[in-house]
């Protein structure tokens, strides 16, 4: 039943009309914690304006994974990558020893599992991207912090209470707050770490619906243990399993008639 | 029959619930003894002291500018002695407050593991030397050194008592605020460096504004200490009451002069004597006030994450 339900969501959906340009690329990518080796040469194009998830059974290595384009890991000792993601146009390998990773994070944004305001007010959550860039001018950073509490769609619901800490948000709304802050340093792109997992269902759908809006101005990357929702957002999908990338096509066809046994079992329910 | 059965258990029930009376009292009376000594102290404090100001106005008390209570001309201005314990106080937090904090900021955001578990107990340590042992250092080693620099300097002074006091909190606020940023969840960090920010922005920027309430705790019971502290301005501040705020100066504090009247050969009941119970109770009042600034600021600060 499930796989029904998936199924019709997809095929409903238009096929993105512009021509593909890749935005990322990781290839031959390992992943090392300490010596345990956590992803086996990965190979991934990721679109850009479109939005890619990532699916497999918990422990598959995708959150793993999704840290690795903003060199997360690089905060833990005894971490270790090999292979590279470029960033394109740029084409620079974001894990080249050379590569600050302070650098990368400027430019890629990411969003929790767990919404995680900082002790600080709405505003300065916004704004702590920007001034963390070094932004002192304060019409400026008014003038972007509405943008992005806009795209995040919340700005209505807070725009009198800018002011107060963002603790007093509900979950929903913190993750939202969250994603504005993700959002207001402009950045080439967002990676989701499964944000919806500790939102209740009418929260998860105005996320869902955010990143799909979202995608007209930003890349987006998405890890997700929920099928329903990597078919209802995502335009292309990958399949994750032990550390290895099983399989990755677009959404509607991965989804309908998936190429790969694993992958089928997966989606249909009968594994994971 | 059915009784038959169920007695032995019942028995053995009774038992066990007498056993678990007798140890809930004897828990009881240890939490009590804590709670009498409290309140054995304040009675008695307020009770001397209800004696003291039948013979001394509080006005007069909290307004004279001498204390000259051990001469014939007596005089009860406790301002002269709360003046030397707020100096040496200061002079302590000056150096207690930013050391302490840059360290468990290091401690907790910066140094590696290893590094981290050795200098802690070392940072302990420094809390469990003895006062008296401080107190000589200052005198003995800080003083002359001091002197150099500026030898107008006497050999009993604020400034070098209230130093030695400050490495001696240091401990304290250092470890208190370290455990208080430790405790703030790894993901607000990763947020921190996920928007590009360095380990220093993090630092400054999240972690600390996040354990706020940890660190302030840290800071009063640092004020507390330096408030409270004898052996090292009794030792090395000199015993003279004398109104300054100049650290340069020796002074008497509150609590070295209760130690010099309690050791002295005051008789018993005479106002002399009986100061030392105003003074102790001044001096409770203040950090009583300051543990109930730590208590509302750790409330209105609770973090919630």
């Amino acid at each position: 039943m499930a796989t029904v339900s998936v199924a019709s969501s997809v095929e409903s959906r238009p096929q993105p009309s512009a021509p593909l340009v890749p935005k990322v690329k990781a290839s031959g990518l390992s992943f090392y914690y300490g010596a345990f080796r956590a992803l086996k040469e990965l190979d991934l194009v990721v679109h850009e304006n479109c939005v890619t998830a990532l699916i497999g059974p918990s422990g598959c290595g995708k959150s793993t994974f999704l840290r690795c384009f903003n060199r997360m890991h690089d905060l833990y000792p005894g971490n270790r990558y090999e292979g590279e993601i470029r960033l394109y146009p740029d084409d620079i390998n974001l894990l080249a020893p050379g590569v600050d990773p302070i650098e990368v994070r400027m430019r890629l944004s990411m969003v929790f599992q767990k919404p995680n305001p900082f002790p600080k007010s709405i505003f300065e959550n916004v704004a702590y991207g920007l001034r963390v860039r070094g932004e002192r001018s304060g019409r400026t950073l008014e003038g972007k912090v509405e943008a992005a509490l806009r795209d995040a769609a919340l700005w209505s619901e807070v725009k009198d209470r800018l002011h107060q800490l963002a603790f007093n948000l509900s979950g929903g709304q913190q993750q939202r707050l969250c994603i504005a802050r993700a959002l207001a340093t402009d950045p080439e792109l967002m990676l989701f770490d499964e944000p919806t997992s500790s939102l209740d269902p009418i929260a998860t759908a105005s996320i869902e619906e955010l990143i799909a809006d979202l995608k007209k101005k930003v890349t987006i990357l998405i890890v997700t243990h929920n099928m329903q929702q990597a078919a209802r957002v995502s335009d292309f999908t990958a399949y994750m399993y032990l550390g290895q990338l099983i399989e990755f096509g677009r959404t509607d066809e991965l989804f309908i008639k998936p190429k790969n046994k694993q992958t089928e079992d997966y989606i249909t329910g009968r594994f994971g | 029959m059915f009784t038959q059965a169920q007695s032995p258990r019942l028995a053995q029930r009774r038992a066990r619930v007498l056993k678990e009376r007798a140890i809930e009292m004897v828990l009881f009376l240890a939490a009590l003894v804590s709670v009498f000594t409290t309140v054995g102290i304040v009675y008695i404090l307020v009770k001397e002291s209800v004696v003291f100001f039948q013979q001394v106005s509080i006005v007069a008390f909290l307004t004279d500018t001498q204390w000259t209570p051990l001469f014939d001309d007596q005089h009860f201005g406790i301002m002269v002695l709360l003046s030397g314990t707020l100096t040496s106080s200061v002079v302590a937090l000056a150096i207690a407050i930013p050391l302490g904090t840059i360290i468990a900021i290091y401690l907790s955001e910066f140094a590696p593991f290893k590094l981290r578990e050795i200098a802690k107990p070392f940072l302990e340590l420094l809390a469990g030397v003895p006062t008296i042992v401080y107190g000589f250092f200052a005198l003995l080693f800080v003083t002359p050194i001091l002197q150099w620099f500026y030898p107008e300097l006497p050999g009993f002074n604020l400034l070098s008592a209230g130093i030695v006091m400050g490495v001696m909190i240091i401990p304290y606020v250092s470890s208190i605020s370290e455990d208080a940023m430790r405790a703030v969840p790894m993901n607000l960090r990763e947020g921190s460096y996920a928007m590009g920010a360095t380990r220093f922005q993090t630092a400054v920027k999240v972690v600390v504004p996040a354990a706020f309430s940890g660190i302030a705790s840290a800071y009063i019971l640092g004020i507390s200490r330096a408030v409270g502290e004898t052996m090292i301005l009794a030792v090395a501040a000199g015993m003279q009451p004398n109104l300054t705020f100049n650290p340069l100066e020796p002074a008497a504090t509150i609590t070295s002069y209760i130690v010099q009247v309690a050791l002295g050969d005051l008789p018993h009941g005479s106002i002399g004597y009986q100061t030392i119970f105003a003074a102790g109770l001044t001096l409770m009042l203040f950090t009583f006030a300051c543990n109930i600034a730590g208590h509302v600021l750790r409330k209105r600060f609770r973090e919630t994450y």
